[in-house]
C-alpha cells in the first residue's frame, strides 16, 4: 500500500468545537449506517425518515411529546453524567427510576401527607421521597463498591431486576387495582401540572387579542389543548443548571473530576475516595429517583408495570453523547425523545434501540480523533528516506 | 422439590452461564474487559434460532450463533484495541448495538419452531443411581460438550504455551511484546473467542435450554451474570463452570418453592399468594451480588485479582504510566 494511516498524539489542546463536531458527526454517520442496514430488511429508510420528523418536531403537539419524553432522559442524563465523571459507572439508574417511582408513589397510596392538602405539599413531598427512593438504590452499589471493592457494573445491573419484581409485587398485589397491574390513579393533587390544563385560559387570553396573543396564533400556537408536556421538565433544567455548577464550580466538583481522572495523585492529595464514591451514587441515584418521581407523577399518575423504555439505560448514552456536558445534556434528550417518540410507532421496533447502539458505537470510536492527529502519508516515502 | 430435577435443571441453565463466562475469561485474561456479553448472546441466540428455522439444520444454526457474536466482538475489539476507546463504554454499547440488531432482525420469530439441539442418554454412565439421572440422562448435546470444554479450557490457559502467551498479554503486554508475541493480534484473537462463547451461549439458550425466541426477555440479564460470574471464579475455566451450574441449580430451586403446599411443617406463603414468587424472581439476581462479597472476600485473603493488565490499552513503544 502506497498510503497508510498515521497516528499522532495531539500535544496542543483540543480544538473548542471539535467534541461537538464529533458528536454530531456520529448522529449523522449512524443514521445513515442504521437507514442501510434497513433497506438491507427491505425498508424504505427515506419514508421512515419522513415520518420520524412528522412524528417529532412535525408541530407544536409532537414536540410536546417529544419533551415529554425527553423530561426523563434528561435527568437520568445527569444522574449517569455526574457518575461518569468519577468514572463510576452507574448502569442502574433504570433500577433508581422505578425505586424513585416507587417511593414517591408511598405518599399517595399510603398517604404519608393528606390529599386534601395543596398541590405544592402533595408534589413537593413526591419529588422528596422519589430522591431518596434512587439514592437508596444507589446507596447500595456505592456502599458495596466502597466497602468489598464490588464492581459497581454489575452490582447496578442486578439491582435493575430487583427494583422491577419489588414494583410488580406492589403493583400486582398490595396496591392493585381491583385486580388490574397497575394502582388506582392518583389524586389529582399529586399530579403534576401540564399545559394542557391551561387550555381554556390560554384560549380566552388568544381570544382577547393583542401584539403577544397574535404573534403566538401566527406561529401555530393558538391552542394547547392535548400539550401533555408535565411540570418535570423543571425538573430537569433546574437540575441542570445545579449539575453544572457543581461540576464546574463547586469544590466537591473538583474533588469529584480529580478522583475519576487519577485517583492516585487523588488519594495523596488525601481526598476521601470511600466516602464520595457512596455519596456520588447516592446523588446520581437521587436525580434518577426523581425521574421516576416525574414520570409517574406528570405522566401515567399511577405506578404500573413499564414505566420506563429503558430510559435508564438511553440515559448512558445521552451522557456520552452530550460529553459529560449538564446543558448538553438537555439538547441530546431532546433527540433522544424524538427518538422513542418515533420508535414506538416505527416497524421493525428494535430500530430505535439500534440507533443507540450505532450511536454510541460511532460516539467513543470518534474519541480517538479527540486524543490524535490522524493523517494520510505515503507509506513508501517514509521507507525511501528511511 | 426433587432435587435430582432440580440439579439436573441446574446443570442445563448452567451451560449457558458456563459458555459465556469462559468466553468472557478468555477476553479478559487478554486484558480486554467485554461488558458486551448480554448483546452477543442476544444476537447469538437471534442468530442461531432464525438460522436453524430456516435451514432446518441446526448446526448450522450453532455455527452460525457461533459467528455472529465473535462478528460482534470484533467491533468493540476494533474500538479498544485500536482506537483505545474506554473498554467499559464500549462494552456497554455493544450491549445496546447486538440487542438492536437482534430484536430488528429477530422480528416475527416468535412462536416459531425450529429444529433443536437433540437431547440424549450417555449408556452405561446413565444407570448409575443418582449421578445418572443428574449427569448423564436426557441433556442436550450442549451440556455434555459443557462437561468437556472447562476442563479444557483449564488445561489450555494454565499449562499449554499459546495458553502462556494469552496470560503474558493480559498481566505484561509490554514484556509479551518483547518475547516477539504479537499483543494486538492475540488481544483480538481472545476477544473473538469470547464473542464466539457468548454467540454459543445464546443458542444454547434459544436452540435448546428454554427453545423460542421471546426478543429481549430471552436472555434476560444472563449475560451480565456471566460478567458477575467470572468474577467471582476469579478468572478461572473450572470454576466459572461450578459456579454456573450451582447458580443454575440454585435458581431452580427457588423456583420450585413455589411448588408443595406445605414447606417444612408450615404453610407455604408462596402456594397461597403466587404474587410473593416476585421475591423468587429477584433472587437470582440478590445471589450474583452475594456470591460476589464472597468472592471479593476470598481474593483480599489469597490475593488473587485481575489479569494485571485488564482494561488498560496497550500502545507500542509508549510506556504506561
Amino acid at each position: 500500500m502506497p498510503y497508510k494511516l498515521q497516528f499522532e498524539k495531539r500535544v496542543e489542546d483540543i480544538p473548542k468545537w471539535l467534541p461537538a463536531a464529533t458528536s454530531l458527526g456520529s448522529v449523522v454517520i449512524a443514521f445513515i449506517v442504521s437507514g442501510i442496514i434497513l433497506k438491507l430488511i427491505g425498508g424504505e429508510p427515506l419514508r421512515v425518515a419522513k415520518f420520524f420528523y412528522e412524528a417529532t418536531f412535525g408541530s407544536w403537539a409532537t414536540f410536546s411529546d417529544t419533551m415529554v419524553k425527553a423530561t426523563p432522559l434528561i435527568l437520568v442524563g445527569l444522574a449517569c453524567t455526574i457518575a461518569f465523571k468519577m468514572k463510576l459507572w452507574n448502569i442502574g439508574a433504570e433500577g433508581q427510576f422505578y425505586m424513585g417511582a416507587f417511593f414517591a408513589s408511598t405518599v399517595v397510596l399510603v398517604p404519608l401527607v393528606p390529599l386534601d392538602s395543596p398541590k405544592v405539599v402533595v408534589i413537593g413531598a413526591m419529588a422528596l421521597m422519589g430522591l431518596i427512593g434512587g439514592a437508596v438504590w444507589g446507596f447500595f452499589p456505592g456502599y458495596l463498591k466502597a466497602r468489598f471493592n464490588l464492581n459497581e457494573i454489575i452490582t447496578t445491573l442486578m439491582l435493575n431486576y430487583i427494583a422491577v419484581f419489588w414494583n410488580n409485587f406492589w403493583i400486582f398485589d398490595r396496591w392493585s387495582d381491583a385486580g388490574f397491574q397497575m394502582t388506582p390513579v392518583f389524586e389529582k393533587s399529586a399530579w403534576l401540572p401540564r399545559i394542557t390544563d391551561y387550555a381554556r385560559e390560554y384560549g380566552d387570553f388568544i381570544a382577547a387579542g393583542g401584539p403577544l396573543a397574535n404573534f403566538l396564533s401566527s406561529i401555530g400556537l393558538d391552542r394547547i389543548s392535548g400539550m401533555t408536556l408535565h411540570g418535570g421538565v423543571a425538573f430537569g433544567v433546574v437540575a441542570a443548571v445545579i449539575v453544572w455548577w457543581m461540576l464546574a464550580r463547586s469544590s466537591w466538583g473538583y474533588e469529584i473530576k480529580l478522583i475519576g481522572d487519577n485517583p492516585k495523585a487523588a488519594r495523596y492529595a488525601g481526598l476521601n475516595i470511600t466516602r464520595n464514591i457512596v455519596l456520588v451514587m447516592m446523588v446520581s441515584g437521587a436525580l434518577a429517583g426523581l425521574a421516576g418521581m416525574a414520570e409517574i407523577s406528570g405522566v401515567v399518575h399511577r405506578l404500573q408495570e413499564r414505566i420506563s423504555p429503558g430510559y435508564g439505560f438511553t440515559g448512558i448514552i445521552v451522557a456520552w453523547l452530550a460529553k459529560l456536558n449538564p446543558f448538553a445534556v438537555i439538547i441530546v434528550s431532546i433527540l433522544f425523545g424524538a427518538l422513542i417518540v418515533a420508535g414506538r410507532e416505527i416497524q421493525p421496533s428494535g430500530l430505535s434501540q439500534l440507533l443507540q447502539g450505532i450511536i454510541l458505537f460511532m460516539v467513543i470510536s470518534s474519541d480517538v480523533l479527540l486524543r490524535y492527529k490522524i493523517r494520510l502519508v505515503r507509506s513508501q516515502a517514509v521507507t525511501e528516506a528511511a | 422439590m426433587n432435587p435430582i430435577i432440580i440439579l439436573h435443571a441446574g446443570l442445563a441453565t448452567g451451560t449457558i452461564l458456563l459458555f459465556a463466562a469462559i468466553g468472557e475469561i478468555f477476553a479478559e485474561r487478554s486484558g480486554i474487559l467485554n461488558l458486551g456479553v448480554e448483546g452477543m448472546m442476544l444476537l447469538g441466540a437471534m442468530a442461531g434460532f432464525s438460522t436453524s428455522l430456516a435451514t432446518q439444520n441446526v448446526w448450522l444454526g450453532l455455527l452460525v450463533a457461533i459467528l455472529a457474536g465473535g462478528v460482534l466482538s470484533l467491533a468493540h475489539g476494533l474500538v479498544t484495541i485500536h482506537f483505545q476507546a474506554d473498554q467499559v463504554v464500549s462494552g456497554l454499547s455493544l450491549t445496546f448495538l447486538g440487542t438492536g440488531l437482534a430484536l430488528v432482525f429477530g422480528e416475527g420469530l416468535t412462536g416459531q419452531t425450529p429444529p433443536l439441539v437433540p437431547s440424549f442418554d450417555i449408556p452405561l454412565l446413565a444407570s448409575i443411581p443418582f449421578i445418572g439421572p443428574v449427569f448423564f440422562e436426557d441433556h442436550s448435546l450442549l451440556v455434555y460438550v459443557g462437561y468437556i470444554f472447562a476442563p479444557l479450557c483449564w488445561y489450555f490457559i494454565n499449562r499449554t504455551r499459546p495458553g502462556m502467551h494469552l496470560r503474558a498479554v493480559g498481566e505484561k503486554p509490554e514484556a509479551a511484546d518483547t518475547m516477539g508475541i504479537n499483543v494486538y493480534r492475540l488481544r483480538y484473537l481472545y476477544v473473538f473467542v469470547g464473542g464466539c462463547l457468548a454467540g454459543l451461549a445464546g443458542a444454547t439458550i434459544s436452540l435448546s435450554v428454554s427453545p423460542g425466541w421471546y426478543s429481549s426477555q430471552t436472555t434476560s440479564g444472563q449475560g451480565w451474570i456471566a460478567v458477575g460470574l467470572v468474577i467471582f471464579a476469579q478468572w478461572d475455566p473450572l470454576r466459572a463452570a461450578l459456579g454456573g451450574y450451582l447458580f443454575g441449580a440454585l435458581r431452580r430451586g427457588i423456583l420450585d418453592l413455589q411448588g408443595p403446599s406445605v414447606l417444612l411443617g408450615f404453610t407455604n406463603p408462596l402456594y397461597i399468594n403466587s404474587n410473593y414468587g416476585f421475591f423468587l424472581q429477584m433472587m437470582p439476581y440478590v445471589l450474583t451480588i452475594l456470591a460476589l462479597m464472597l468472592g471479593s472476600r476470598a481474593a483480599t485473603r489469597k490475593r488473587l485479582g485481575a489479569p494485571a493488565a485488564l482494561g488498560v490499552p496497550y500502545i507500542r513503544g509508549e510506556r504506561g504510566l
